[in-house]
């Protein structure tokens, strides 16, 4: 059965439909990536599945239960999580703190609890904190945990947002560019990083993404939107040979960046 | 400074309407400071005893700062040039009261302007009437070129002299405040060598403003700073216990030997203290703008009255400690009557609907409708206070209100620093920074802020608890806006989120007013300047949290764990 | 307990509370009507009398709330000090009819008073302008870009220092504006039962509000405004100089705001220092009732309020048997304030603000 099902969904903002009759599976377990030109609605897309936005029409079930009509915060206690397009830390709080706002949905101690210092609370803390503790080091940022999120530097903050993400143990990961404003190698160490995440952690992840590269190399499937309807879906080579995605999407740089994720696919079956 | 104001190029005419630019301005702010009304009335307040007064020291100072931020910001060719621009920006300042001068003698001016009168002449002039016009634009020349010498002095130079001037205004400020607790004890002859009546003797001036300029200097010469600085952290840990020590005995003898009137103003800082604690969890960690904070602090005054009151409209008699608890209950329980409909409302709209509620409270306690529980305009009377003690033991009057705002505020605190490190504290902290990421990572916004919310209400419902207890009535008028916006003041002012900050606020912004009751009449003025001021200099407050926090979590106290998960390769940069 | 039943029980704690309020509300005024038209206590006169009222203070708020709404508009903030602008044209204009009555031109005949009337409303406005452009300068314009909470707080600053300032230049005392003999008689038509005064304000409100209409619509620089409300940055993308709009915006809004403190003087005859703050709260209720940057909407928001509050205390609360009702009209105004706030945040006619989920 799939992870996530989506039916239908519409989503319009006054006169614009930024997301017209989605229909979307994702198996549990797998990489999927949503891709687009600008303004195809992806990130749209993702808003409506956290629960941000509020959908028109459609159905959003995750693993048997539906969540369109959920709150925020009830969604992600079902076990999803995110990362954002801009990043979204918390900038005045420390690296520690940022991961272990994440896994609030995990703790239990009351306020009273906290007040009073009792050894329930006491020993929730400090497992909490070795938990982020072991978060930080998985993700690269080990000994950091005490600097200001907004201090850090760029690439730094984003594998904090995606530690953070994990403090929730979500079953399904939404990353919202991961790759942004980084270079070759960094988002080879991306890729990879996020392929660890569902090797590792069985967590199903499903990628917005605009490098074509990382799109190619790492999903087993991807969806193409356009002006808020998908045009396309299918494995890498499906979409890079698709004839309308290209037309609406690649361009002429697009298909060496595909010939090279062609290449980069092939060798990441082979490892 | 100087050494760059020699290297830059000559002034050309730009330069110079720059110059009179910036006389304008300060000439306005001279003009501004008369019609309002501050150097007439600040007049009668002398800074140095017979020499200079609080007003004429305010128009001096407009010429001083004119001269010296012209000076400073202008480019000049040399220190001649310098002390000509700071001549000049001072005497434009200057020509704008002598103006006002001329124009007062040629027609009274006061069916506008009432404060154009013939005291502000005579200070104008230095009590030499209308031929004195001169006088304004005298001193704007000579007191700007002081100014404009002042700043091409190496910042080295500088900082002696002008700390001297910041010591001389400040001793001369509280000097009436300084005296009369001196007086009454072994300090008397410093007190009478140094101060007068009101403001400092001239020997006082002149020693304080010496002392302060050796002390500075001396301090830079000794490396006194670096001294400190360089101290290993196990002397410094060692030392902060003792210090600790005896800032808690300054803090718990404050009251004993001051007198009644400062023990009351103390308290009511103290009061102040324990409220923005308060406020400082419903706005410093969770971020939520209540202006309404005043209709709990009514709630639980209210209740204590109604409970306490041997008076007319008080029900049971109970002894205030008895009541004070019911009144913090009662408090937060309106708190999450009032909260659970409002907590959807985002950022400034919250703000306007809080204090919508804090006027409706307002209004309803003081209205006829209510009268006959509440007792309408006058009140409710006869509240006793917590302790009954003879009139001349230590906790009398105001004093042991004190000792108990004193306490509380530092429960307070403790709670606040108990729940900031906790999943609660956490959650408050990432709803304040971004709403919507806190909510996607599992925080149910509306319990959050109904928590956060319930504990300021609770809180403002124990000051006003106090409150009742240290006036002994409580009337629909002691509601107001200005206790809401007096407390978020606080928080602003001294840095949203940090209790000390909230202590510093309350020294400056409750503290000093009450010590100068006088002139309260502008106490609103100075409010208004301070917080844009505030905003537009330094948003984060005079002692935000973060220096705080920093100097409290060193990096030597980071902990390196051995034995973590695997660090893959992909993982390390 | 455990968790999740506390958050059901607090979910269905504030739907049943938001329910508890709309019944409330509801029975007070469907209630409290009733009772009191029933008892027939007031005559048919009496009403009238309290609809004109209200509609000559409703226009006051509508000239008022316009400025807050344009100003929302264009720099999304609230502009904590418009009730002292308000304030500022009402004491500006007491100082040209004080002016006007020493030389005899106020009360010489009819037309004269119009005139000089005419004249206080533009002194009353020139004073209100200048005051806010220097608002904007100094306090607003430095923190266009800063977080919410500042610029909101820089304004709270702002209508303090103006306060005091005030105060300290004028005193505390209450000053009482020259008697305009021609206003206080009451117009020729019976059953209206109002005076010139009433008709006055309402006129020129009208013609205030069609002329603004008239200007955000037609013009350039009306069009500009608008679309740097819409959005700043494509509007310099098209050219637009966005300062200049502002600017334009506050001058607008401040235009109308000392006119209008001078037709509230002309109405109520008194002026002080802290003249400005319950007109300036309730102009901003009407704002944001109206919807909070909508133009139409701050008029309709005004009228509506300035009804209410003439009308509701003894509409509604006399006849649930309310002592002095009339003491309880600002609480009427602000439950209103924060019922739309909770339940239709963005008014009659206008955007979103804040959300309500599930």
């Amino acid at each position: 059965m799939a992870l996530l099902t989506a039916t239908g969904v519409t989503k319009r903002f006054g006169g614009l439909t930024a997301v017209r009759n989605l229909l979307f599976e994702i198996e549990p377990g797998s990489i999927v990536s949503v891709i687009g030109p600008n303004g195809a609605g992806k990130t749209t897309f993702f808003n409506c599945i956290s629960g941000f936005f509020q959908i028109e029409e459609g159905e959003i079930v995750f693993d048997g239960v539906p969540i369109h009509r959920l709150r925020p915060d009830k969604i992600a206690r079902l076990g999803i999580a995110r990362t954002y397009q801009n990043i979204r830390l918390f900038p005045t709080m420390t690296a520690f703190e940022n991961i272990m706002v994440g896994e609030h949905r995990h703790l239990h101690a009351t306020w009273l609890g906290a007040v009073l210092r009792t050894r329930k609370t006491r020993d929730e803390e400090s497992e909490a904190m070795e938990a982020a503790r072991r978060l930080l080091t998985f993700v690269g940022l080990r000994g950091r945990g005490d600097f200001l999120a907004g201090k850090l530097p760029y690439g730094d903050q984003r594998r904090l947002e995606v530690a953070r993400a994990l403090a929730s143990k979500p079953r399904l990961l939404l990353l919202d560019e991961p790759t942004a404003g980084m270079n070759l190698a960094e988002s080879q160490q991306m890729t990879a990083f996020i392929r660890r995440l569902r090797d590792e952690l069985g967590i199903t992840i499903l990628l917005i993404e605009h490098r074509m590269r990382v799109v190619m190399g790492i999903s087993e499937r991807i969806t193409v939107l356009d002006y808020g309807e998908k045009i396309a879906e299918g494995s890498p080579h499906e979409i890079q040979t698709n004839a309308r995605v290209i037309e609406a999407y690649l361009g002429r740089g697009g298909a060496d960046d595909a010939a090279a994720g062609r290449a980069a696919s092939t060798a990441g079956e082979r490892s | 400074m100087s050494a760059a104001a020699a290297t830059m190029p000559a002034a050309g005419a730009g330069t110079w309407t720059r110059v009179a630019r910036y006389g304008v301005l300060f000439g306005a702010i001279a003009i501004y400071l008369c019609i309002v009304g501050i150097v007439p009335t600040f007049n009668t307040r002398p800074l140095i005893a017979g020499l200079l007064s609080l007003g004429q020291a305010s128009l001096y100072l407009t010429m001083i700062a004119a001269g010296y931020l012209a000076t400073s910001r202008v480019p000049t060719s040399g220190p001649v040039q310098a002390i000509l621009v700071g001549a000049v920006v001072g005497g434009i300042t200057g020509t704008f009261p002598s103006l006002l001068v001329l124009a007062g003698a040629a027609v009274d001016l006061r069916a506008v302007l009432p404060h154009a009168s013939p005291e502000l002449y005579t200070v104008l002039t230095a009590s030499l009437g209308t031929s004195g016009f001169w006088v304004p634009l005298a001193s704007g020349v000579v007191l700007g070129a002081l100014a404009g010498s002042l700043a091409t002095l190496p910042l080295v130079a500088q900082r002696p002299l002008s700390r001297g001037l910041v010591m001389l205004l400040v001793f001369g400020l509280f000097a009436g405040v300084l005296r009369t607790p001196m007086l009454a004890n072994f300090m008397e002859p410093v007190a009478r060598f140094l101060f007068a009546p009101e403001g400092l003797t001239v020997i006082g001036a002149v020693l304080i403003f010496g002392v302060t300029v050796v002390s500075v200097i001396a301090q830079r010469q000794l490396r006194v700073r670096e001294r400190v600085d360089a101290l290993p952290a196990s002397t410094r840990r060692r030392l902060r216990v003792p210090l600790l020590l005896l800032l808690a005995v300054v803090v718990l003898t404050i009251p004993i030997g001051l007198g009644s009137f400062f023990a009351q103003v103390i308290a009511i800082v103290t009061l102040y203290v324990l409220m923005g604690f308060g406020l400082n969890i419903t706005l410093g960690l969770a971020g939520l703008l209540d202006l309404g904070f005043v209709a709990f602090f009514a709630v639980g005054a209210y209740t204590v009255g109604l409970m306490t009151s041997t008076g007319e409209f008080g029900l049971l008699g109970w002894p205030w400690w008895a009541a004070a608890p019911f009144g913090v209950l009662f408090a937060m329980a309106v708190g999450a009557f009032l909260g659970l409909p409002i907590l959807g409302i985002r950022g400034d709209y919250l703000a306007i609907a809080t204090l919508g509620f804090g006027e409706i409270i307002r209004i309803l306690a003081g209205s006829d409708l209510l009268k006959p529980w509440l007792g309408g305009p006058q009140g409710i009377l006869n509240i006793p206070k917590p302790i009954e003690v003879p009139p001349d033991h230590l906790l009398a009057g105001p004093n042991q209100i004190y000792y108990i705002a004193l306490v509380c505020a530092a429960f307070i605190a403790f709670v606040a620093w108990r729940l900031r490190g906790s999943r609660l504290g956490r959650a408050w902290m990432a709803m304040r920074e971004d709403e919507d990421v806190a909510e996607a990572l599992g925080v149910n916004l509306v319990q959050t802020k109904l928590l956060a919310y319930m504990l300021g209400a609770a809180f403002a419902g124990l000051g006003g608890a106090i409150f009742a207890g240290l006036v002994g009535a409580m009337f629909g008028s002691s509601i107001s806006l200005f206790v809401s916006i007096n407390v978020a003041a606080l928080l602003i002012v001294g840095g949203m989120g940090s209790n000390p900050g909230v202590i510093v606020g309350a020294i400056f912004l409750i503290g000093v007013p009450e010590l100068f009751r006088e002139f309260s009449a502008y106490r609103f003025l100075f409010y208004g300047v301070a917080l844009i001021a505030m905003m537009l200099y330094k948003p984060e407050g005079l002692l935000p949290s973060g220096i705080t926090r920093r100097e409290l979590h060193k990096p030597e106290e980071l902990e390196l764990v051995a034995g973590d998960t695997t660090v893959s390769e992909a993982g390390s940069s | 307990m455990n968790a999740t039943v506390i958050e059901r029980i607090t979910d269905i704690a504030i739907v049943g509370f938001l329910w508890a309020f709309r019944i409330v509300v509801i029975l007070v005024v469907v209630v409290g009507s009733f009772l009191t038209l029933a008892g027939g206590k007031f005559a048919f006169e009496t009403w009238v009398d309290l609809i004109g009222d209200g509609i000559a203070l409703g226009s006051i708020y509508a000239l008022i709330a316009l400025g807050y709404t344009m100003v929302y508009g264009i720099l999304r903030m609230i502009n904590f000090a418009h009730g002292e602008i308000f304030m500022a044209g009402a004491f500006g204009g007491y100082f040209a009819a004080v002016a006007l009555a020493q030389a005899g031109i106020l009360n010489a005949n009819p037309l004269a008073s119009l005139l000089s009337i005419g004249i206080m409303m533009l002194v009353g406005a020139a004073v209100s302008v200048v005051l806010a452009l220097g608002v904007e300068r100094v306090a607003y314009r430095p923190l266009r870009n800063a977080p919410r909470l500042v610029p909101l707080i820089s304004a709270i600053g702002a209508s303090f220092f103006l306060q005091y300032t005030f105060r300290g230049i004028f005193g505390p005392g209450i000053y009482a504006y020259p008697e305009v003999t021609v206003l206080a008689e009451s117009v020729p038509i019976p059953i209206l039962n109002m005076r010139w005064v009433d008709v006055l304000v309402i006129v020129a409100a009208v013609v205030m509000m069609a002329g603004l209409y008239l200007f955000v619509m037609r013009t350039r620089i009306g069009t500009a405004i608008r679309a740097v409300s819409e959005d700043r940055g494509a509007a310099a993308l098209m050219g637009i100089d966005a300062n200049r709009a502002i600017v334009v915006t506050f001058v607008i809004g401040a235009a109308m705001a000392g006119a209008a403190g001078v037709l509230f003087v002309l109405m109520f005859r008194q002026v002080y220092f802290f003249s400005g703050f319950l007109p300036g709260i309730k102009a901003f209720t009407a704002a944001v009732l109206g919807g909070i940057g909508n133009v139409p909407g701050a008029m309709l928001g005004g009228l509506f309020l300035g009804l209410v509050e003439s009308v509701g205390p003894t509409l509604f609360l006399t006849g649930l048997e309310v002592p002095s009702p009339n003491q309880l009209k600002d609480v009427i105004a602000f439950t209103m304030l924060v019922l739309i706030l909770v339940f239709r945040p963005s008014g009659i006619l206008g955007e979103r603000i804040g959300r309500s989920r599930a």
